[in-house]
């Protein structure tokens, strides 16, 4: 029995971080977008930790905002606390992070949802794609209704058969005591999509009035704060601030959690699915780093105005009295009163290597993915994809060009990548580690690298891009001013160098080597420097860090020419690499499967070997030629 | 059509009368074309891999050779791909009747290279090793003969991956503080970053060092032989010639007054040069010779001073001393066996004690004497390479002075009081440097510029 109820241009199913971006990036691109929820209240839920951003996360978020996503205005909106991890690192990888209101974050992003032209929420479990000669035209839901649709984005999140764990207690449900997708990965199976079975975790919520906070050390947020969306400034955002916690764990914690190893479904066994290696559970941690005496434990709030804390650090499958006692074990928790207990999560999700660049299914047309449904981790890695998803599939609506972005341009590029072209056989977390040229893809130039791209597929507004052209202007024109400006060893100079603890000059010097100096920066030197004009801290920094660092960003820049060297050598799409002799067999599996768009994506495979790109790279010549 | 899929054949042993000679067949095909011309009473198919077998090559029914048939079934075979190698009569008419039989039935010819290009492509041997096999080739002293079988052998290929390994060590525990920024790990220790860094350079150092040692190794070293005319000059380029063995003759390019020869001494390979007399003169064609002289005497690595030992010094010798001595050249008396009418007090105001070394070439005397002189001069008498990784390729040498300069960025970064990401970017580059030497890393076209230097047959 089924009923067709609706035809629009872009269905997309979900509505967590993935959902949201990819339904809002269609629906203002002017599709008629509908999004598909399980629950109407777990829309942006952050059903593990409750913050946003973080080491390489942060960049993806200040992507997302260039590209004219919501994840940055909504965490701008509801966020309690804001720091800047890494300072001491290098600009590279400064980090901003921020602990969300997750109850606020959520009502943010539904009113905003809510209020979109083109867009309609609906909630209803969806069970399976229309297939037509490769083709997907629409979704059936769990009544048997149809809609029909030119695109489609699934975004399922960690629901599709999932259930959670409890030491010897297992629920079938999704995350936060949620609904589980229990038809669609079936569903997905019979039309010849290949999935895997992940897991993930979360540690318990906690009582905040029953925390001795005299044990542990306040962590508070940053004094000057540096808003995630472009769109904003420091002012328009700045709020009141509230604190985090950090204690540690000890030798009785450690005890408890080693005498009830074998009650642990991922040691017992009962958990077969892969977790991740990036953030472990407790018992994971003590097991592996057995030499370490304590760990970390951090107590955020999950709110402003609730009383329930997460414990970041302590996430834990263990059987809830268990998890009681161990907690109980650590400085300030003494006495803790348990609100939600911790939980491992087992999901159904897809090797991603089934995806084009362009995330949608090689096999299936018009069938888009984003987030953990493709094997990632995070609710940044969620949203980035999302966005490119969304876009993709809107484009694909009008038979435009996609929207890929390289490695050498974004994380959101490297993440994409790494999904697509390496698969993951955990869930996959994004990390600076992983970016080839991050000293150009820094979190505070985003929007010089990105605002373009938004722009040109209609989701950036006007207003918006020619303050950014004015910004990129303004920068350019004041570092070309810098450049040519001398400074005498005259004794104002030199005292000024003196002051900041830097050797003073004995002939004239070029002010752009001065800003090279270590203690040094153009900010500090604006005495020196008279005819200057009162720029935003933003183009300071942008000046400060293009002309302070430039040795490093020629150096990166000149990889980054090799790399699309390489990008340049297109593969053509009706290569049969099982004709190619040279080929081993796997790499020609691996290319077969992977289907790479050029020499320097076929050299990114697992399992594809230099020896068989150079191979390739004759057989492609050797056919030129012919 | 696929270039790679098909079947190739060449002679591979060196062109000449020798008592044998090999057609070297390689690909999927090799044992049909085999099927085709081998006369014998087994079935070809059905034959023992790695087996040699006693037949005839027949083009239809005229027979071409008696021969022995060595047959060698994938993978393991040079190529990773079937091989079939007929050993011939050496005769080259028999050699090209033979390969003309084995094209005729289906092969194509091997370009320079193929082999080895194949094997590499089969991943049997990485990129050094490769170029190994190029240098076994062309080399024209056993030692550097023996530097390459080294190199095929995998040793400099296992001493980069060390280097890289150390390399990757160093960017896990930058990465590692960067992506866990909370984490209370142990706090990154910049000064071991730096230290580490300094004994990469210094391996690094000692890897480029031994370069010009293997180039002397590989090329020769240039020794010019000067001295105004009849010192002897041509009589030492005979005595040694005769003497030791004289590896490659008549090097074509230089004019009539210059002769070049390759000799081994103690091993050490010479590329003897003999230029015309360098003395004044007013004739214009000897006078362009002259000048030739002068500037290959500049640019060698040994000058060898003649001076007869039976005359005093005239102006001419002086002049000589005067402009060609270094402290590492050699001054030769020669004519010891007649009665010394040689002034040494003048003859020391212009050379040390330490380089003078008597001969007669006419009478064979004091001729080990040099040869130990050069020997001690160069590698400080020390020729044993067993122990060491001896880089011979110009290829190698840039790879190694990117890796060692991204690492010296590192320690100016440390010291310019820089952050770790500005640390790890140049680790990233020599850790992609190194990878250029085994081929981990591919930069473009480096593999088309490795063979075509490749040479017919291997």
């Amino acid at each position: 029995m089924s009923y067709l109820v609706d035809s629009v241009d872009v269905i997309v199913v979900g509505g967590g971080h993935a959902g949201c971006e990819a339904a809002l990036a269609s629906a203002r691109m002017g599709k008629s977008t509908i999004m598909f929820t399980i629950s109407l209240d777990s829309i942006a839920l952050m059903p593990c930790n409750p913050n946003v951003g973080g080491s390489s996360k942060g960049h993806l978020v200040r992507e997302i905002d260039a590209l004219g996503g919501e994840m940055g205005k909504n965490i701008d909106k509801t966020y309690i606390q804001s720091k800047m991890l890494n300072v001491g690192k290098g600009p590279a990888v400064y980090s901003l992070r921020a602990q969300a209101d997750k109850f606020k974050y959520s009502k943010e992003m539904l009113k905003t949802i809510e209020n979109t032209d083109n867009l309609r929420i609906v909630q209803e479990e969806v069970i399976d794609i229309i297939l037509e000669d490769g083709t997907c035209k629409g979704i059936v839901t769990l009544g048997g209704l149809i809609y029909k649709s030119k695109a489609v984005v699934i975004c399922s999140g960690t629901y599709l058969k999932s259930r959670c764990l409890y030491g010897e207690t297992i629920v079938n449900s999704g995350p936060n005591g949620l609904k589980t997708a229990m038809f669609l990965s079936d569903n997905l199976k019979d039309k010849g999509v290949r999935m895997y079975r992940f897991k993930t975790g979360t540690p318990a919520r906690i009582d905040k009035r029953s925390i001795d906070f005299s044990k542990m050390k306040l962590e508070n947020g940053d004094e000057n704060i540096v808003p995630f969306s472009f769109t904003n400034k420091e002012e328009d955002i700045k709020r009141d601030q509230i604190p985090c916690w950090l204690t540690y764990t000890n030798e009785n914690t450690h005890k408890i959690i080693q005498d009830n190893l074998y009650r642990s479904p991922m040691y017992s066994g009962v958990i077969k699915a892969t977790g991740t290696r990036y953030c472990p559970s407790i018992e994971d941690k003590i097991v592996k780093f057995s030499d370490k005496d304590r760990h970390q434990v951090f107590i955020e709030p999950e709110g402003e105005n609730t009383n329930q804390m997460y414990v970041q650090g302590m996430s834990t499958s263990l059987p809830e009295e268990v998890q009681i006692q161990m907690y109980r074990t650590i400085p300030g928790l003494e006495n803790c009163e348990f609100i939600k207990f911790g939980y491992a999560i087992e999901y159904d999700c897809i090797d991603a290597t089934q995806l084009n660049l362009k995330l949608e299914f090689k096999d299936i047309k018009n069938l888009f993915s984003a987030g953990q449904f493709n094997g990632s981790s995070g609710y940044e890695e969620a949203a980035a994809q999302g966005i490119v998803a969304g876009i993709n599939a809107a484009l694909s609506v009008d038979n435009k060009d996609p929207l890929i972005i390289d490695r050498s341009e974004g994380y959101i590029g490297v993440l994409i990548d790494d999904l697509v072209t390496k698969g993951t056989k955990e869930p996959y977390r994004m990390m600076t580690s992983r970016s080839e040229y991050r000293l150009l893809l820094r979190q505070d130039n985003a929007d010089l690298r990105l605002t373009e791209k938004g722009y040109n597929v209609g989701l950036i507004p006007k207003e918006r891009y020619e303050n950014f052209i004015n910004k990129k202007e303004t920068i350019e024109k004041e570092i070309k001013r810098i450049l040519k400006i001398s400074v005498p060893p005259s004794e104002e100079v030199n005292r000024l160098l003196v002051n900041n603890d830097c050797t003073p000059i004995s002939t004239g010097i070029k002010l752009a080597d001065l800003i090279k100096r270590p203690e040094l920066s153009y900010q500090k030197l604006s005495e020196l420097d008279k005819n200057r004009e009162d720029f935003s801290n933003e183009i300071q920094e942008q000046v400060n860090i293009q002309i302070k660092y430039k040795g490093y960003i020629d150096r990166q820049l000149k990889q980054v020419e090799q790399f699309k060297k390489m990008e340049n050598k297109i593969i053509p799409i009706d290569i049969d690499y099982f004709n190619i002799s040279g080929l081993r067999l796997e790499a020609k599996q691996k290319l077969s499967n992977i289907k790479p768009y050029n020499i320097g994506h076929a050299s990114r495979i697992s399992g594809v070997s230099p020896a068989d790109i150079a191979v390739l790279v004759i057989y492609l010549e050797a056919n030129k030629k012919n | 059509m696929n270039k790679s899929l098909d079947t190739i054949a060449a002679i591979s042993t060196p062109i000449g009368n020798g008592g044998i000679g090999i057609v070297r067949i390689s690909g999927d095909n090799a044992l049909n074309i085999l099927d085709k011309i081998f006369k014998t009473n087994k079935n070809v198919f059905e034959i023992k891999s790695h087996t040699i077998n006693y037949g005839h090559i027949k083009d239809d029914d005229q027979i071409i050779d008696e021969v022995l048939v060595s047959i060698m079934l994938a993978p393991k075979t040079y190529t990773c791909e079937n091989i079939v190698e007929i050993n011939c009569h050496g005769g080259i008419k028999s050699l090209n009747l033979v390969l003309d039989t084995v094209l005729k039935y289906g092969a194509r010819l091997a370009e320079p290279g193929e082999f080895t290009k194949r094997a590499f492509l089969n991943g049997r041997i990485d990129l050094s090793q490769a170029e190994a096999v190029i240098d076994i080739i062309n080399s024209k002293t056993e030692l550097s003969h023996k530097i390459a079988l080294k190199q095929l052998d995998g040793n400099l290929s296992s001493k980069i991956g060390e280097l890289r390994d150390k390399v990757i060590l160093m960017i896990a525990t930058i990465e590692a503080s960067i992506d866990y920024p909370e984490h209370d790990m142990e706090e990154l220790n910049l000064k071991e970053v730096r230290s580490k860094s300094l004994e990469l350079i210094k391996e690094i150092d000692l890897l480029i060092d031994g370069e010009s040692k293997g180039k002397i190794l590989k090329e020769g070293l240039e020794t010019v032989i000067l001295g105004r005319p009849n010192v002897g000059k041509s009589s030492l380029l005979n005595v040694i010639l005769k003497e030791e063995r004289a590896i490659v003759t008549d090097v074509e390019g230089t004019t009539r007054d210059i002769l070049q020869e390759y000799v081994s001494i103690k091993g050490i390979p010479l590329k003897l040069i003999d230029t015309a007399g360098i003395r004044h003169t007013n004739d214009i064609v000897e006078k362009i010779g002259v000048e030739k002289s002068k500037k290959i005497a500049e640019n060698s690595d040994l000058v060898l001073i003649i001076l007869d030992n039976s005359k005093d010094l005239i102006e001419d010798d002086i002049d000589l001393l005067k402009k060609y001595n270094k402290d590492d050249s050699i001054i030769i008396l020669n004519k010891i066996d007649l009665e010394s009418k040689l002034d040494e007090a003048t003859l020391l105001k212009y050379v040390d004690k330490e380089q003078i070394i008597r001969i007669s070439t006419k009478e064979f005397l004091g001729l080990e004497d040099l040869y130990n002189k050069i020997k001690q001069m160069f590698f400080n008498g020390d020729l044993n390479i067993s122990d060491e990784i001896i880089i011979s390729k110009a290829r190698h040498k840039e790879s190694l002075i990117n890796a060692k300069n991204s690492l010296e960025n590192v320690i100016k970064t440390i010291d310019d009081g820089f952050t770790e990401d500005f640390i790890s970017i140049d680790l990233q580059d020599s850790y992609k440097y190194l990878g250029e030497i085994t081929g981990e890393t591919l930069e473009e076209d480096i593999i088309d510029k490795i063979f075509s230097e490749f040479c017919l047959g291997k």
